[in-house]
């Protein structure tokens, strides 16, 4: 088990080399550095601007130089949690983001937990009622869960919900606890506000991982130790969560390699349109107004998550399964 | 590596000769069964289809999406850049059988509207003038266009002779363009940003799930893991990233291309592998090996036994693929980082109801949605009665 761990952890520091790499590609797209955008910045804001400073960050970023030592130089600011300054903000990177980062990972997370928690039921449902009246309806649901957009499914919820029941679904705190600091009714008042991006996130990887959980079911419950356990007189119920289940769940925890990468996308457009303290908001307008340091951090540390989060899901599936720490 | 256990196993495709295959479910009729005996590979993959009803209707939503795809010009009402800032916003126009005195009318028509202001709240209302009916009628001359940059032309094929009355199907947006009209001009790009994505990251992923399956060995391994990389990165915010370097001033049609080009560099992966599996799949089948120890050449076992056998299950590939693609351009243009105003695709029309005031306004905003759930939807089933067709040896 060990030995499997550090070879997974060994696994992906080529993924995240590699996602540094275009991470960096994509803060240098735009054309110009980011410099000349930030004197533009100044100048248009009326400021006077100081060409000693200019030549000092000009030093430090590298700008002017070769590609590589501009890599190296902004890697290895990286690496020590120096994401570099935001012109548009005026502030360092770092301070800007940590929140934020929180907020998206707090709600992917809840995203995930709630796609586990209610695609496993219905799931198994569907499977051991094959053809019932109960799986046509949720096969048909899990379907049109899969065709809806899931910032549609945003724009739609928050219109019904302005319109007829006169509440504005939007963000994350209410009023007094947007800039409070961290506290039990803080955190109360986050639960109580989370569940409903959550659910409209969820949606589709529910409705996917229905599917999934129904077809492992399937292909298991025929096997002949199911028949040999119900020839014993095995109750039904114990059965049926006892052998095939476990067998099924095994694609359940390695989905967490798709399932998470397409939350944490999602959680990007669903913010912007329900207007969440998310990173999403900020690097749509970092990349907008071409904040290319900003961009580019909330770029490598999404990608940087989702690759530690399929990490961590592989490593409890190997813990769960032992055919795959022994192959 | 880890993914191999997910979900079902792919079938195998079978080499089985027709005639040796025993049918799969009962028959329907006589000649049906004598046909099925002597029936191509084709025709049994389009008796199994036909099965799956709802696959078949999605199947004919989904023509007709590419037909009115085709016909913009003609289908919509008006030219879609018409702007009437006395109709901002107004609700979609009611059709009526039945007229002010109570008579029925076979052809159905719509009363013109004069619009005013509420001296109160500022609001525009329309009120109808039951005075005079306007059938609706086919074949109308409306407003001159350019079919297909070939011929003027303006004939559409329904509205209200009347150049005075207009004709709001879906509603008016803000500046009181016809939706309608919007939606189906929408349905050119959105529908055909599918299907060139689609074939765009096909050539990708052939060429590298065939080089990857051709050379095997290192090679595979290298490709299997940038594979493995580019699926483990979220999307959205690379193609916000790539979308938003894109040139401010470039045309529509380059920014099109460029949004094109940009969804299949991240969407190849998905059917590269599915290329890549069925290849090694059939690799191992009898009827190659047969193949190759007679004698056959690489080239004409990959052309005349092997693409044929995986045509299908390709074709059912592409199809699942396309409403992914239509999904990442409504959601990248809604976002104002993928297409833009002057180009009119159901994303676009979507920016407009990013405004929660516009959409209690005027819900109809939200129909460019409607739309892509719609089309999503007929081409998942479409795809789906595909794929299961796909393989008509199967069990």
């Amino acid at each position: 088990m060990g030995r499997y761990i550090i070879q997974r952890i060994v696994l992906t520091i080529p993924t995240i080399f590699a996602i540094s790499i275009v991470s960096f590609v994509i803060i240098q797209l735009p054309p110009g550095d980011f410099l000349t955008a930030y004197i533009t910045t100044l100048e248009s804001g009326g400021q006077v601007v100081d060409q000693a400073q200019i030549d000092a960050l000009r030093n430090q970023y590298g700008l002017g130089e070769p590609v590589h030592i501009q890599y190296l130089k902004w890697i290895s600011r990286t690496l020590v949690g120096d994401f570099g300054y935001s012109f548009q903000w005026q502030r360092p990177v770092s301070e800007l983001i940590g929140e934020r980062m929180l907020m998206t990972i707090i709600l992917s997370v809840a995203s995930l937990l709630l796609v586990w928690a209610i695609s496993l039921p219905i799931g198994i449902y569907s499977a051991v009622k094959q053809y019932s009246p109960g799986d046509y309806f949720f096969t048909f649901i899990s379907f049109i869960g899969l065709g809806i957009p899931n910032f549609l499914l945003a724009l739609v919820l928050m219109w019904w919900a302005y319109s007829y029941l006169g509440m504005s679904v939007g963000g994350l705190f209410s009023q007094q606890y947007a800039d409070a600091p961290w506290s039990l009714a803080r955190v109360l008042d986050l639960l109580a506000h989370l569940w409903i991006p959550a659910i409209v996130l969820a949606v589709g990887g529910i409705a996917g991982l229905i599917r999934i959980m129904r077809a492992n079911l399937l292909d298991e419950l025929p096997r002949l130790y199911v028949t040999t356990a119900r020839a014993k007189g095995m109750k039904e119920g114990r059965l049926v969560l006892k052998y095939p289940v476990r067998v099924a769940l095994n694609p359940f925890v390695s989905t967490i390699g798709w399932t998470l990468p397409g939350l944490v996308s999602g959680s990007i457009i669903v913010s912007v349109v329900l207007n969440l303290p998310t990173t999403g908001p900020m690097l749509l307008t970092a990349l907008q107004s071409q904040d290319m340091y900003l961009a580019g951090a909330i770029l490598l540390l999404l990608s940087v998550l989702t690759v530690i989060g399929t990490l961590i899901s592989d490593i409890l599936l190997a813990w769960l399964d032992p055919r795959i720490r022994f192959n | 590596m880890l993914r191999r256990i997910l979900g079902r196993g792919q079938p195998v495709a079978a080499g089985v000769p027709a005639a040796t295959a025993e049918p799969t479910q009962p028959l329907e009729t006589e000649t049906e069964k004598h046909d099925y005996a002597v029936a191509s590979e084709w025709e049994l993959m389009w008796y199994k289809f036909k099965r799956h009803r709802l696959a078949l209707i999605c199947g004919v939503v989904v023509l007709l999406l590419y037909v009115v795809a085709a016909f913009v010009e003609f289908i919509a009402p008006y030219n879609p850049e018409a702007q009437n800032p006395a109709a901002a916003y107004q609700a979609p126009t009611r059709v009526h059988f039945v007229d002010a005195e109570g008579n029925f009318h076979l052809q159905p028509f719509v009363y013109g509207t004069t619009s005013q202001r509420n001296p109160d709240t500022f609001e525009l209302e329309f009120v109808e003038d039951t005075s005079v009916i306007h059938p609706l009628q086919l074949f109308v001359r409306g407003d001159s266009y350019r079919m297909w940059g070939l011929f003027d032309a303006n004939l559409h094929l329904f509205g209200v002779e009347d150049p005075n009355v207009r004709l709001y199907l879906l509603g008016a947006d803000r500046q009181g363009r016809d939706m309608f009209s919007r939606i189906v001009h929408g349905t050119r790009i959105s529908m055909s940003i599918g299907l060139v994505g689609v074939v765009m990251s096909f050539v990708i992923g052939i060429v590298v799930g065939g080089i990857s399956g051709y050379f095997g060995g290192t090679v595979d391994l290298v490709v299997q893991r940038i594979i493995e990389f580019i699926r483990s990165m979220p999307t959205i915010p690379l193609w916000l990233g790539l979308a938003a370097a894109l040139p401010a001033d470039w045309s529509i049609l380059q920014i099109y291309f460029a949004i094109t080009v940009i969804l299949s560099l991240i969407g190849w992966t998905g059917l590269a592998q599915v290329v890549r599996g069925r290849a090694l799949a059939l690799r191992e089948e009898d009827f190659i090996m047969a193949a190759r120890l007679s004698g056959t050449s690489r080239t004409r076992i990959i052309v005349r036994h092997m693409v044929p056998s995986f045509m299908s299950h390709i074709i059912a590939a592409l199809t699942l693929a396309v409403p992914e693609m239509i999904i990442a351009e409504t959601a990248l243009s809604f976002l104002g980082l993928g297409l833009r105003y002057p180009a009119i695709s159901w994303g676009v029309l979507l920016q407009e109801a990013q405004n929660l005031r516009s959409i209690a306004l005027a819900p109809w905003l939200l129909a460019p949605g409607a739309m892509v759930v719609i089309a999503v939807l007929a081409l998942n089933f479409f795809g789906d009665g595909l794929r299961d067709a796909a393989d008509p040896y199967k069990r």
